[in-house]
């Protein structure tokens, strides 16, 4: 359970780093710990205990294996994690050629 | 064989996404042909699903012939068909009018390359049966998007494009959360096998986490009220087809159908949720149109009004009478044509005078006549005056709010509809009435393809009400209504259809 | 960089691409596949970048090819599930499956697994690129 809390934990702590901080790319690292968090805690789902990897290799038989699929969809949500993170560093840098800033109290055109 | 149908709604945009980007910066023109012809293509194809539908019922496609608790499959009812049509007929509409709009633009083929794959992940969003497929799907169109509104790369589209993909983010890693948390109660992800394991009433406390999960995810996908902050900036800033992609079909198919689907089909809605939902739509209605009538750049003041139409969609459907639903599916179809047609009037107005300050303009309709006229009809429609179908959809939404016994929700329906009328009164009144400014005096009206677009689009407004006869309600509205209303009978369908 | 990093990098850079087309052409019977050996695949271009400076990654692989190569993945993949259609079922597995742990069994997966090492490959080489080549000059502020 307490490792439940942990991810729960981590994923406060991205979006506290989201919500509070200034600049820019703090907010960019905030977007990716919430997303290792929930993927974290996808992967904690798929345990059990002394579950082995799931692995099919020739000599082996299997036993106890944990349950493969949300690795599988881990690997998935971490390569769209990669995309949007690149995506919004891109975006980020752009900001950055056009206001001579990363703070974002000072990037304020659209009102209204 | 038609059941051969299902993967082309993914396949044909996707091919044509990678096809643009590898001969589209080599072969001019090469990338305009192939995006309208792969956009036609998706139009035919679910005008005709419409007529598969119509006898087959539910149709279930597996991909790589896996079984559905374990493969993936595809799903194919009354509800996807519906969206379908609309999010193609748009994208198709939308695809011919970029064709001239996209010319004062550099590297249009990436435009285009990134429009196709929007288009892929709101198919795969409304056609996927499984719910991490929808997951991925509902991403390959918001990053594709959150690319297109940065794709001016000024000032205002870059910031307004990191604020939504911020946003964007957090939304859909509350979605993945809920996902994995609906995933450890039931042990999978099919939607339908899903909804079996939640009827046998296992965790109701998860379940109810889970729906405050997607309701802010999905939410802020289809911007709600509470969630509505990132979209007046980002849709204003993206070059006019994608404002009137984003504002006509995206927050729809993301947000409002992924809502439907979810908390009808999949969990089975409860008064809670209903409840909440007419709420938020009943908030959205009255401060999207609030927040619109002081705005003077036209395409905030059409993205305000996005939200407000939303709100109508969503109370509708949040009053889960087969009238609601009706009412709220029909404004649906309506506000995708007839907002794409405003935004698309807006881009052709800044296309012709570079400006889209309303206190700038001025009797454009002698400069311009097509697009004043075509704004005119796509005026009278969301202000919901009589034929238009705008004036339908909302009629049928306050009359089911009565009904149903909400008067509150038919009285404040109305009065939003009263404001949105008072707000569009002031876009014809100082955009295309008034006196003629100096400055103004050389413009011209806009090419032809954009012309054609605004035509088609604004038919379709004044044929809206056509979709309410007895022989065409049945094919195309009945059938995406009863799939609302059958509610958790979904899963029963999908597994009676394998068989 | 220094000396030390190139005459690394001249010994390791041949092995990290071997390794990573090993992984992919591996995939369907050990852990890895298309998307780990793409990313090692390209790692091994942006280690040239890195240690070389990125004329001298330009000159074994340019920005053209690249995401020549990253569409001709993406196309490939989308081919292969249509074909798929011809057994009736979109990405249905066609091919003969062999004896499980055999280089040349599980049908259709490995042509899968090179598929999108091509576009993860690539795919990763141009955003590292675009990332490191968008020169930072500033407008100076709000004008």
């Amino acid at each position: 359970m307490s490792v439940y809390l942990l991810c729960l934990i981590l994923f406060c702590i991205g979006l506290y780093c989201i919500l509070r901080k200034r600049n820019l790319i703090k907010i960019i690292i905030g977007i990716a710990i919430t997303g290792h968090a929930v993927n974290l805690f996808f992967i904690l789902i798929g345990y059990k205990a002394n579950g082995r990897a799931p692995i099919h290799s020739p000599d082996q038989t299997i036993l106890n294996m944990v349950d493969p699929l949300p690795q599988a969809l881990v690997l998935t949500a971490i390569v769209i994690g990669l995309a949007v993170i690149a995506l919004i560093a891109a975006i980020a840098m752009r900001v950055y050629e056009k206001y001579g800033t990363f703070d974002i109290t000072k990037i304020r055109r659209l009102k209204g | 064989m038609t059941h051969m149908l299902l993967p082309l709604f993914v396949v044909i945009p996707l091919g044509a996404a990678f096809l643009n980007s590898l001969l589209g910066k080599r072969i001019k023109g090469f990338s305009d042909i192939l995006s309208a012809v792969a956009t036609c293509a998706l139009a035919c194809i679910s005008i005709y699903s419409i007529f598969i539908i119509k006898d087959a019922g539910l149709i279930v496609y597996k991909v790589g012939g896996w079984i559905p608790p374990i493969g993936i499959v595809m799903v194919m009812d009354g509800l996807t068909v519906f969206m379908a049509v609309t999010v193609n007929l748009v994208a198709f509409l939308i695809s011919v009018y970029s064709i001239s709009y996209m010319e004062k633009y550099t590297e249009k083929w990436l435009f285009y390359c990134l429009f196709l794959l929007m288009v892929a992940g709101l198919n795969g969003v409304i056609i996927s049966g499984d719910l991490f497929n929808l997951y991925v799907f509902l991403e390959i169109a918001a990053i594709a998007s959150y690319a297109l509104v940065a794709f001016g790369t000024e000032h205002e589209e870059l910031e307004a494009a990191f604020k939504y993909a911020v946003m964007g983010s957090v939304a859909s890693s509350f979605i993945l959360l809920g996902i994995v948390f609906l995933y450890s109660v039931t042990s999978t992800l099919n939607m339908a096998d899903m909804s079996l394991e939640i009827a046998k009433g296992g965790s109701p406390r998860i379940i109810m986490l889970v729906s405050v999960f997607f309701l802010m995810g999905f939410g802020l996908k289809s911007a709600l009220v509470p969630f509505h902050a990132w979209l007046p900036d980002a849709h204003p800033s993206a070059p006019a087809p994608i404002s009137a992609m984003l504002s006509g079909v995206l927050i729809k198919s993301l947000g409002v159908y992924a809502i439907i689907r979810i908390f009808f089909s999949v969990f089975g809605a409860t008064p809670q949720i209903l409840n909440t939902l007419m709420l938020l739509g009943a908030l959205s209605m009255m401060v999207g149109v609030c927040l619109a009538l002081g705005q003077w750049d036209l395409k905030r003041l059409l993205a305000y009004h996005s939200i407000s139409q939303i709100g109508y969609v969503v109370l509708g459907i949040g009053l889960a009478t087969p009238l609601g639903i009706l009412g709220g599916l029909f404004h649906l179809f309506n506000h995708s044509v007839f907002k794409s047609l405003l935004f698309l009037n807006s881009g052709s107005v800044e296309y012709a005078t570079g400006t889209r300050d309303l206190q700038k303009m001025g009797n454009l309709k002698e400069k311009m006549p097509v697009t004043s006229a075509t704004s005119m009809v796509a005026s009278m429609s969301i202000a919901g005056i009589p034929p238009f179908n705008g004036f339908w959809s909302k009629l049928i939404i306050i009359v089911a709010c009565v009904q149903a016994q909400h008067f509150a929700y038919a009285v404040w329906a109305v009065i939003a509809s009263l404001l949105t009328l008072a707000s569009f009164m002031k876009v014809q009144r100082y955009g295309f009435f008034g006196e003629l400014r100096g400055r103004l005096s050389g413009v011209q009206e806009s090419p032809f393809f954009m012309k054609l677009s605004m035509i088609l689009l604004a038919v379709i407004c004044l044929a809206g009400g056509i979709l309410l006869l007895p022989g065409v309600y049945g094919s195309f509205l009945e059938p995406a209504r009863d799939v609302i209303l059958a509610g958790k009978d979904y899963a029963k369908m999908v597994f009676m259809s394998v068989r | 960089m220094t000396i030390i990093v190139k005459a690394i990098t001249r010994l390791t850079v041949g092995l990290i691409l071997l390794f990573g087309i090993y992984i992919v052409a591996h995939g369907h019977m050990s852990p890895g596949g298309g998307f780990a050996g793409g990313v090692i695949i390209a790692l091994s271009f942006i280690h040239i970048m890195l240690a070389f400076g990125k004329e001298e990654a330009f000159k074994k692989i340019n920005q053209g090819v690249a995401s020549f190569f990253e569409s001709i993945g993406a196309i490939i993949f989308i081919t292969l599930a249509l074909l798929g259609i011809s057994g009736g079922y979109f990405f249905l597995n066609f091919l003969s499956k062999g004896e499980p742990f055999k280089l040349f069994s599980s049908g259709l997966i490995p042509l899968y697994n090179i598929a999108i090492s091509f576009k993860v490959g690539s795919g990763l080489f141009i955003i590292v690129v675009i990332l490191v080549l968008l020169k930072i000059t500033k407008e100076g502020g709000d004008k």
